[in-house]
């Protein structure tokens, strides 16, 4: 936990603003080719800062009663409704973890307009930020596990359950789309 | 059974369909580099270490050899054979969709397989053929194409440390203008087509997670202490 924050996302952080601000300067100078090269690192930090500000918010200590599916009364009937059960529905998130080739994330998301739960993979550090609203993410890149799990990842992604922050998850589904990202204001 | 078949041939798969699936995908041209790579009764199977796990420390520590060795590679070696199971039986029962359907599988853990399987041996002991400086018709190349060794270096650091995500930085050449290059393959994306690969830095991070963690630089500069040049040589005389 400690590297993945103070190291890895700061890594994120540090170079999104980097490349926000060579970004401004080249669009300041009428130079668009030089700004739009700086494009892909600011999907990938800017995506590195918000999965990870949306995952720390989504993790919780095994032992606070947030980390118990019972704090989201709402998300786990929605939950229930699409997958049959609570086990189901981690089956089938699990495999879909376990099937991402490379670096990524996986995450349950509700759909705007029809408000389904949809369970998504992601590539690297791409992120739900096109109408979905994230609820539940869970970071796949070896960084997240391996000083622990090594090559164990399956361990990883059972164990995983155990610190999900329901509560979190609960508000997300529950409150609007805007709600969920407010935690990056206070970061930028 | 033809032995030399065997050595020459990087997949000898029992079913024709799972042959033919793969001379439509690229493992071709990397035959001649795989000299230690074995398979069994059409198995993939994981190829012996031509060193010790501990060889190469300081520079990769003896855990990460073993774990990335007995672990990782045997994995991709366990899925490369299931995919190649999973289409010759969806192909000869004539389910041709579901067989274009496991591609995917096919590209990610058969390029794992050759990936690790190049990497290995393009990796030597420092105290044995690993690190020091390229020699003779490599040393020209890439003095012509690059200007100096330590450009080459520097262009493929850069390249290592611009991958988002995982996946590997290559020195190639490309058969059609007949340069060398470099050229970085997302997760375990082989090096194909119009380039063969002459040498490979996994940039994933269980490649260098234990030892170095998020210092991924430090691991990045350390790795030339134990590139096998006298294999790189090799490859770029048979290409």
């Amino acid at each position: 936990m400690e590297l993945h924050h103070d190291k890895h996302h700061q890594a994120y952080v540090t170079n999104l603003n980097k490349a926000l601000e060579a970004t401004a300067a080249a669009t300041a100078a009428g130079k668009f080719h030089d700004a739009a090269a700086q494009f892909s690192a600011i999907r990938f930090n800017g995506g590195g800062h918000i999965n990870h500000s949306l995952f720390w918010e989504g993790l919780s200590p095994a032992s606070s009663p947030d980390a118990q599916p019972s704090a989201a009364p709402k998300l786990l009937a929605a939950i229930n409704n699409t997958w049959g059960s609570l086990d189901q529905f981690k089956s089938v998130f699990g495999t879909a973890l376990l099937g991402i080739q490379g670096s990524g994330w996986g995450w349950l998301v509700k759909e705007p307009v029809t408000n389904q739960l949809r369970i998504v993979t992601l590539a690297n550090q791409e992120a739900v930020v096109q109408g979905d609203t994230p609820l539940i993410g869970v970071d796949m890149w070896e960084h997240a596990y391996y000083l622990q799990y090594l090559n164990g990842k399956a361990a990883y992604v059972e164990n995983i359950w155990k610190v999900i922050n329901w509560k979190t998850a609960e508000a997300r589904y529950t409150e609007s789309r805007e709600d969920a990202f407010k935690v990056l204001k206070v970061n930028i | 059974m033809n032995k030399v078949k065997m050595a020459a041939t990087l997949f000898r798969a029992t079913a024709p369909s799972a042959r033919a699936a793969l001379r439509a995908s690229s493992v071709k041209p990397v035959t001649a580099a795989l000299a230690s790579t074995s398979f069994v009764r059409g198995k993939a199977t994981l190829p012996d270490l031509p060193y010790d796990y501990g060889a190469l420390e300081p520079y990769i520590s003896g855990k990460i050899m073993e774990l990335h060795h007995k672990n990782h590679h045997q994995t991709y070696v366990n899925g490369l054979n299931s995919a190649l199971d999973q289409i010759g039986e969806a192909n000869a029962s004539g389910n041709q969709s579901k067989a274009a359907t496991l591609a995917p599988l096919l590209n990610f853990h058969g390029g794992g397989h050759i990936n690790h399987s190049l990497f290995w041996e393009n990796l030597a002991p420092a105290n044995k053929d690993g690190g020091g400086e390229p020699a003779g018709a490599l040393k020209s190349a890439i003095d012509r194409d690059f200007g100096s060794f330590e450009t080459l270096q520097t262009q493929i650091n850069t390249a290592l440390a611009g991958i988002q995500g995982s996946g590997w930085a290559w020195l190639v050449k490309d058969k059609a203008a007949g340069t060398l290059q470099v050229v970085t393959r997302a997760n375990q994306d082989p090096v194909a087509g119009n380039y063969v690969p002459l040498m490979g830095i996994d940039a994933w991070e269980h490649a260098y997670y234990l030892q170095y963690q998020n210092r991924k630089a430090e691991y990045f500069s350390a790795i030339w202490n134990v590139i096998n040049w006298k294999t790189v040589a090799s490859r770029l005389d048979k290409a």
